[in-house]
Order: C-alpha cells, then structure tokens, then sequence
C-alpha cells in the first residue's frame, strides 16, 4: 500500500485494467466490436441473398417497412441512452484524493415526466402501423377469385403442397406464378412445424389439428428458399424446401405437364417394377393423389433432393443408400436394395420430369 | 450454559446437510447455481463448436437438440434461479434487519427439492437421453412417439425443483412483510429487497401454471391421458398457453432481482442514494404486473388472429416504458456523482448499455407483422441473450463481486475481475451482436447445421469465438474464486461504504446476524447513521438471548424421499432388461418407497416440535470481543 503513496486513499485507485486501459478507449471498442463482427462477416446489412431484409414480395416488403421505423425509433432510443452513459462514466469518475461526498439527490419530476411521456410518444408512433398491418396481413384471399388456393402440410421432415383448383399434390418445390396472391392453408401431420420463407415475408406455424391462413405475394421470378421455423426433431434444419416462382405462363405450363399421365419408357421399366416393389407403398408418382411420403411426380425438375441435397444421380444413390445418415430421425426406412436395384431406380426417378 | 436446549449443532458436511441458517442456504444456492452455470455453459460451447463451420459434423442432430433443451433448461431453472435465490438468501434477511427468513425449515426444504429436482434431470444423459425439445417442450414433439425419455426427466424433475421455487416465493413475501426491523417501512426497503418482493409474487403467481402444465405432460407421458393429444380431442395450442403465461413472468422473475443489484450497485459506487427512488419501486411493480399481460407475444405465429396479435403487441410494448425509466434513473443516480470502478461497477454500468440493446430488440418483436420474421431465427436468440446475458448474468456478476465480501468474508482480486470483465464483455457481444443479423439473413434457430453458401458461415465462427471469449472469463473467475479462499485479503465489515443494513454487521455476519435488531430511521439506513457520525446503528431492543431455529436433516430427506418417488414414476411401466430391476419398478415398490419417505419425513416434522436454541447474552459478549 505505501508503495503508492499517491492510491493509499483507496483500494479503489489501485491499478487495475480500467486504470491502463481508460474510459476514453471504450469509444474506440464499441464501433470497433461492431465493425469487426460485420467486417468479418464479410456480408452486406442486407445479407447474401433475399430475405427479410431484402424482400421479394408484397408481405416481406409491409414487414421491412416496420422493421426499418421500430429499427429507426429505437436506435434514436440508443443514441441517447448511449450518449447520456457515456458521458455521465466519464465526467463522474472519482478522481484521485476526492473523497467529498455527493450531493443526495432524491429525484426530479420534471426529468422523470420528460421520460415517461417521450417514450409513450415513441411507442405511438410506432403501434399505429403496427395495427394497421397487423390487421392488413390477417387478410383471407380464400374467396378472392384472383388468388390460388395452396394447402401446406408439413411433416417430419419434409412439405406436402396441394393445389385443389388443379388437383395437383406435390413435395418440396411449391411452384407459384408471380404477382398472384397465394392464399395459404396450413396443417401438420405430426409435430408442429413453421412455414417461412424469408425472402417473400414472415413465417406461420403449422398446428397439428388445427388450419391456418396465410397469404403470400411473389413480385418477382425466380428461386428462393423455404424453411422449417419451429424444432420438429432430429432434423428440423434439414426441413428445407424451395418456392420456385414462375411467371403465369411457365406456371401454366408446368400444372398442364403435372396434369399429364405418367408415361413410362421402356429402358426404365426394371426400376419402375422395384419402384412399385419398394416404394410404392408411401411414394406416388400420380400429381392427382396424396400419399403417405412425398409424391415423387416432376421428382427429376426438383431444385434438391431430400429438401437440402444436390439433385443428381450420386446424391440419390447416396440418399437410397443411406437415408437415415443423411436425415437422421426421417420416417423414410432404409430400405434394402441391391446396387442394380439402386441403378434402375434411380435410372427410373430420373425420368420422372 | 450456552445452549440451555439439548440440540445438536453440527459440524462438516453434516452441518450443510441440516442448515436452516439462511446464510449458509444462500450459499449451497450459490454453489449448485454455479455448478450448473457450468455445466450449462459447456452445453452451450459444444453448440456453438457444432455451428462453427456448415454442415459440421461434431454431434448430431439429435444431440444438438439434447444439448440446446439442457442449456435453456439448466440455465434458467437451475442456474439462473438458483443464483438469485443465493443473492436473495443471502442479503434480504440483512437488508431488512431480520435474523433469518420467516420459515427456515421450509427454506432448506427449497433448497434441497431444487437441487434434487436438478439432479435428476441431469441424469437423463446417463439413461438414454436428455430432453430433446427445447426447454419450451412445444407438444405434440414432447409427446410421445416424438421425443426420448428425457421428457419425463424434465416434467418431474422441474416439478421437484419447482417445488422448491414456489417455496423460496412464499417465504419471502412471508419474509419481507413481517420480518422488517423496526422503522423499515415498505418505502424505506432496499431496491434488492424490493425486486425480490415483487419476483416473489411473479413466483407465487407463475410457477402453478407451470407446474399443472408439467403434470398434464407427465399424465399424458406416463398414464395415458389425452391433454395434448390431438387424436384423442385435445390441443397442442392449450400447452403454448400454460407455458408462456408462466414462461414470460419467469423472464421477470429472472430479470428484477438483477435491477434490485444493479439498482444497490450503481447507487454505492456513485456514493449518491438511487434516483427517483418511489419511481424505481413503482416501475419494479408495473413490469411485475404487465409481465402477466403479454404472454401470447411469443405466440404471434400460432394463428391467434390479428385482434390478439395486435393486443398483446402493444402491451409488450408498453414495458418499455417502466423499464426505460430505469433505465434513466440509473443513469441519472451515477451523474454527479463519485463513480469508483471496482469489478462490481463495471459489471453494473456495462449491464446498463448491454441491457437497453436487448430491451430495443425487445419493442421490435413486439411489432406482429415484423415478428412474422424475426420469430424462431436467430434475432430472437440474440434479442433474448443481450436481456439473460447482458441483464441477468451481468447484474448477477455485479452482485458477486459486490456481496462477495460479505457472504464469505474475503474480497475477491480486483486485478482478476478487471479480466473476467473485459472477457466476458467483449465475448459476450462479439457472440451475440452479430446473431440479430444471422437471423434478419433468415438462419432459424435451433438448428444443428446450416448449408453453406448462405452468408452465415463467417458470423457463426466469429459468434463461436466469443462464445470462447465468456469461457475464458468464467475460467478466470473461478481462479479468482479459488485464490481468494486461500489467501484472499479479510474483508472488513463495510468494504465498499456500503448504504444499506448488511453493512453495518461482520463479514461474514454472525449466525444471528444482529445481536441486537437495528433501529432503521430512514432510506439507505446505515449511510444515514454513517452521515451522522454514527459508526453503528442504534439498537431497537435490549440485548437479550436470541432464539435460533434447530437444525434438521428432514428437508434433505423429504427431498431425497421426492427424488425416489421421481424415478419411480418415471419407470413405473418401463420394460426392464433385468428381471429385479423390472420387479423392483414395475411394481410401484420404488415410487411407494420414496412416497413414504417423504410423508413419513412430513409425519415426523408436524408431530414432533422443534424447540430450537437460544444463543445467551454471555455468548453474544464473548463472540463480541473475539471478534
């Protein structure tokens, strides 16, 4: 203690890292920590491809909206939560040898009303639109003419999509035309799961049980990715699937080719005859009836295969092969095949377009 | 002499086996609360190795989802609670001049149902499974055929240890309305001691929900009814229901006693009283209440409909408005004041930052339509991360550094602290700041693995280092621990200048904790006296004998009788390999077992009165001049 004669009036004065390394640095770390992270992310604000930041669709785009005004209020909020901190544990430090003791100040009323009623303002400002939209995105299409009825049932792990004006069931690729509203109906077969596509708006869970709406509005062509948003079980992140957008025409065609019998070519017979053998039983390959598994008609046009793997022919061996390494927990058994079945089968999926 | 009753004051492990002493309860809290901080901890780190790289391959996915329930699950019931209730234990007798809590058997009894609860869930990793559904147990997956036999691990072992919750909740609301010294008027109350009254009516209020809910899942699991079973006519909603009308007070229940700290904190090492003192006590009360409001705002995408989306939208929104007067009160308590920078300060001037950006994100949730995106990503990890993390464990570390001297009569190393700080701060942001954005670029939480190629590899791995970042603080601050016990400086009565009553009495504090019960004249009681002059308080009764409660093994026992009675009907109707084992379970033998133990123990309690002891003046004397 004597060895600091100057710090002798407090333990508190003794060296420690803030003595070294000052209140003042403090500004330099916090842009710092959030430049370094950013930085080191490599990515833009808006991150890589479109989502909830960078919207391709009506719903995404009213959301961003109020992401960007509660963003905004409340960074106004942070500024000067921050600027009042900062400064208050810099100017009212203790300084070395001042042991005077404070004023006791109990209170200030006019202070405390300011910041009572300023953070009232604040919230109004944004609890308005809130309602608004909140109100606006519970809209039901179900009777609007113009918009497409699709039924969503998701299961572990994988998404079943129904087009009853078309009469199409489908799997993992939820083919839609573009600036036309999709009124969503969504269930569940097992657990509970959630709907999301992040880059056409937010998400709504899947109930076991119970139906809900949704509606969702493309403005743009292209592929984006869906996901499973509620944990479902071992695989929940491999719940993926893809919203394939078209524009009317293409959409309009691809429902006349799903609406088309299946027509099978000769060379791919042998693997249909194991198909029917071993497959069957939970996969259909007719667009017009469910099944218990994916109904694997259009199989070879999918985006991926399994809801996350490359669809080509290795991946698929390599699915047939070991379906529960590559989706642990998925109610697909393996089924027992012989590397020739496996080569005609997969010759026969493939010709499934 | 001394003891004119014949009762057995233990010595060794017996004697923490048998305590009612608040202090030494407060203790075993702080200690399992720390164990399984730890283990919670690790849980989290093997999560975030797994998130390193995409599609990496270190557990599974079933693991992960075994790992991601025990983490939330340990760290809320078992480590997050656990640890308030030390603090609690620890410092509210002192604060409101009182020599224990109002029921100290039943305190003990707390403890120990808390801890074997936790036990017994832990042990799911050595029996085929942890829990694997996240600690919200969203049903149907927490059903059956969904999940592992971890489920019925976390329904009755959190029942066990809510056994105990509900408990500590009663006892001190009991605690603070009767037990205050004289002149302590409710307005005169620490803030601690406020939040912890008002946590303790959250308590009271919000773990029966729970509770009933986790028996229902238990009846579902284990006898065959039909609450959440869809088939059978029942609701997977109803479950999200009972949860989060529990789960979000539990939030506060978390979070108030941290403003309490941070409240004592920032008020002593700006040497000023707190700010706006009535107005602290009034926004601690309303979040309380608006807490029981807004439980459907983690619900926004079940399908309630835009009228309860908007509703309970705005009501969240509405706790902002108390919290940020805090906010500012704290903030207005260090300006003009004498702001010294021990480890406790740092912590607690870092919560306040820390704690108003997860308080930000909060009001942004709040917004439905914008929730549609941000529920279930990691925006929501990282909004509630910045309020668990830059709230409560903040304010839980201040109340370490701060009490420590007190509850062990040693300081810990300042130099060592200034580490665990700038560690665990820059850690904790660098892992959790740049989660709002992996969930605003669309990664969803609770997954084991990620493609690549998606813009969320870098963040992941800087997110991964800074969870190493808080190991390496947490490291540290066990070492602290470690060389503070053997040769840390003795800490005197009043280390810090403190303002409130467990100052002005010996670090550690005797077993009676005051040898007379003070006299309380005003807020801050014995910074008034201090002002005056006084370098004690005046006593409000003449020294005389003082009446101590006996110990008791029976809370152990009954909670041990509990834990038996757990693991009996866990595998009641298990199909054992080994034939005893089967007989011994299938049964019934061991859920009777453990049910007699605990009415038998139960029994024993009401029929034979404990008379306890009586410390006599010439021991209080004695003890006066040893010390």
């Amino acid at each position: 203690m004597d060895r600091h004669p100057a710090r002798a009036d407090g333990y508190y004065e003794k060296v420690g890292l803030m003595e070294l390394i000052r209140w003042q640095k403090l500004k330099r770390v916090f842009p710092l920590l959030l430049a370094f992270s950013l930085l080191l992310s490599g990515c833009s604000l808006t991150g890589t491809e479109p989502g909830p930041l960078d919207p391709r669709g009506e719903t995404g785009q009213e959301q961003l909206t109020l992401i960007l005004l509660s963003t905004g209020i409340m960074l106004f909020v942070m500024v000067v939560v921050f600027v009042l901190f900062f400064y208050v544990i810099i100017r009212f430090r203790q300084r070395k040898g001042d042991n005077e003791i404070p004023k006791q100040v109990e209170g200030n009323h006019k202070l405390e009303i300011i910041w009572t009623v300023i953070p009232i303002l604040l919230l109004t400002i944004l609890a308005i639109p809130t309602v608004a939209f909140t109100f606006g995105q519970a809209t039901d299409y179900t009777e609007d003419p113009d918009a497409m009825l699709v039924k969503v049932t998701a299961h572990q792990f994988w998404w079943e999509f129904e087009y009853p004006d078309y009469g199409i069931f489908t799997a993992q690729d939820l083919v839609i035309p573009v600036n036309t509203t999709i009124q969503f109906e969504l269930t569940a077969s097992d657990v509970l799961h959630s709907f999301w596509v992040p880059a056409l708006g937010g998400k709504m869970d899947t109930l076991t049980g119970i139906t809900n709406k949704m509606y969702l509005k493309a403005e743009e062509t292209g592929v984006f990715k869906g996901k499973c948003a509620e944990l479902c079980g071992a695989s929940h992140a491999l719940m993926d699937f893809k919203v394939v957008v078209y524009t009317q025409e293409e959409f309009d065609a691809w429902v006349a080719k799903m609406q088309e019998p299946v027509v099978v070519s000769e060379d791919v017979a042998r693997g249909q005859e194991v198909f029917k053998s071993k497959c069957m039983a939970c996969h259909a390959v007719d667009s017009s009836i469910p099944s218990i598994g994916p109904n694997l008609d259009g199989f070879a046009s999918r985006q991926v295969l399994a809801g996350y793997l490359p669809n080509t022919d290795e991946w698929l061996v390599e699915w047939l092969t070991a379906t529960q390494e590559l989706k642990e927990g998925t109610t697909m058994p393996q089924v027992p095949l012989t590397d020739e079945e496996v080569e005609e089968l997969v010759k026969y999926l493939r010709s499934l377009k | 002499m001394a003891n004119a009753h014949a009762v057995k004051r233990y010595r060794g492990i017996m004697d923490w086996l048998t305590t009612v002493d608040h202090k030494k309860i407060g203790k075993l809290y702080f200690g399992a609360g720390a164990f399984f901080f730890l283990l919670g901890g690790i849980e989290a780190l093997l999560m975030r190795i797994q998130l390193m790289y995409p599609m990496f391959d270190f557990v599974s996915g079933q693991t992960f989802n075994e790992l991601l329930t025990m983490h939330g699950t340990t760290m809320i019931f078992l480590a997050a609670m656990p640890l308030v209730f030390g603090f609690m234990n620890a410092v509210v007798p002192l604060q409101i001049g009182a020599r224990d809590v109002a029921f100290p058997f039943a305190n003990a009894l707390g403890f120990w149902t808390f801890f074997f609860g936790g036990l017994l869930l832990n042990l799911s990793w050595f029996t085929g499974g942890a829990p694997d559904v996240g600690w919200t147990a969203y049903v149907p997956l927490a059903t059956e055929p969904y999940s592992t036999r971890g489920v019925d691990y976390y329904s009755i072992g959190l029942q066990i240890a809510g056994i105990g919750t509900l408990l500590n909740g009663i006892n001190f609301l009991a605690t603070i309305i009767n037990m205050r010294a004289p002149g302590m008027s409710f307005m005169r109350m620490p803030l601690f001691t406020w939040t912890t009254f008002v946590t303790s009516a959250l308590i009271l209020f919000a773990f029966p929900a729970f509770g009933i809910g986790i028996m229902l899942l238990t009846f579902d699991r284990l006898f065959n009814a039909n609450f959440f079973d869809i088939a059978m006519g029942g609701n997977a909603v109803l479950w999200q229901h009972i949860f989060w009308i529990f789960g979000h007070p539990e939030v506060y229940i978390l979070i108030l006693p941290a403003f309490g700290i941070i409240s004592e904190v920032v008020s002593t090492f700006s040497r000023k009283r707190l700010f706006g003192y009535s107005s602290m006590v009034f926004a601690t009360a309303l979040i309380g209440f608006l807490g029981f409001m807004v439980w459907a705002h983690h619900m926004f995408t079940v399908g309630l409909g835009p009228v309860a989306n908007a509703l309970f939208g705005v009501a969240t929104m509405l706790i902002a408005i108390p919290t940020g007067i805090k906010v500012f009160n704290w903030i207005f308590t260090m300006w003009g004041g004498k702001i010294r920078f021990t480890t406790a300060m740092t912590f607690a001037a870092a919560f306040i930052p820390s704690f108003v950006m997860g308080g930000v994100t909060g009001v942004m949730l709040a917004v439905p339509p914008a929730d549609f995106q941000y529920h279930d990503t990691y925006f929501v990890v990282g909004h509630f991360h910045y309020t668990i993390v830059g709230g409560v464990v903040f304010g839980l570390l201040a109340g370490t550094f701060y009490w420590w001297p007190k509850m062990f009569g040693k300081k810990l190393n300042e130099k060592l602290g200034q580490i665990t700080f700038w560690t665990f701060f820059v850690g904790f942001h660098l892992t959790f700041f740049i989660q709002h954005f992996l969930g605003l670029w669309g990664m969803p939480r609770r997954v084991y693995t990620y493609l690549e190629g998606q813009g969320w590899d870098l963040p992941n791995y800087v997110s991964t280092i800074g969870a190493f970042l808080m190991a390496i603080s947490t490291v540290v601050l066990l070492i602290n621990v470690v060389i503070t016990t053997i040769k840390g400086e003795k800490a005197e009565a009043d280390p810090w200048d403190g303002r409130t009553l467990e100052w002005s009495i010996a670090s550690p504090p005797p077993e009676y904790n005051f040898k007379q019960i003070p006299l309380v004249r005003g807020l801050d009681a014995f910074w008034k006296e201090k002002m005056e002059g006084k370098k004690e308080m005046t006593p409000a009764e003449p020294l005389q004998p003082i009446h101590m409660p006996g110990p008791s093994i029976l809370p152990f026992m009954m909670s041990l009788g509990l834990f038996i009675l757990g693991y009996g009907i866990i595998y009641h109707r298990y199909e054992f390999d080994n034939a005893f084992l089967g007989m011994l379970f299938n049964s019934k033998f061991v859920a009777i077992l453990g049910a007699v133990i605990f009415f038998g123990c139960m029994a024993l309690r009401s029929l034979f009165d404990d008379p306890g002891y009586h410390i006599e003046v010439e021991e209080l004397q004695e003890k006066e001049v040893r010390a």
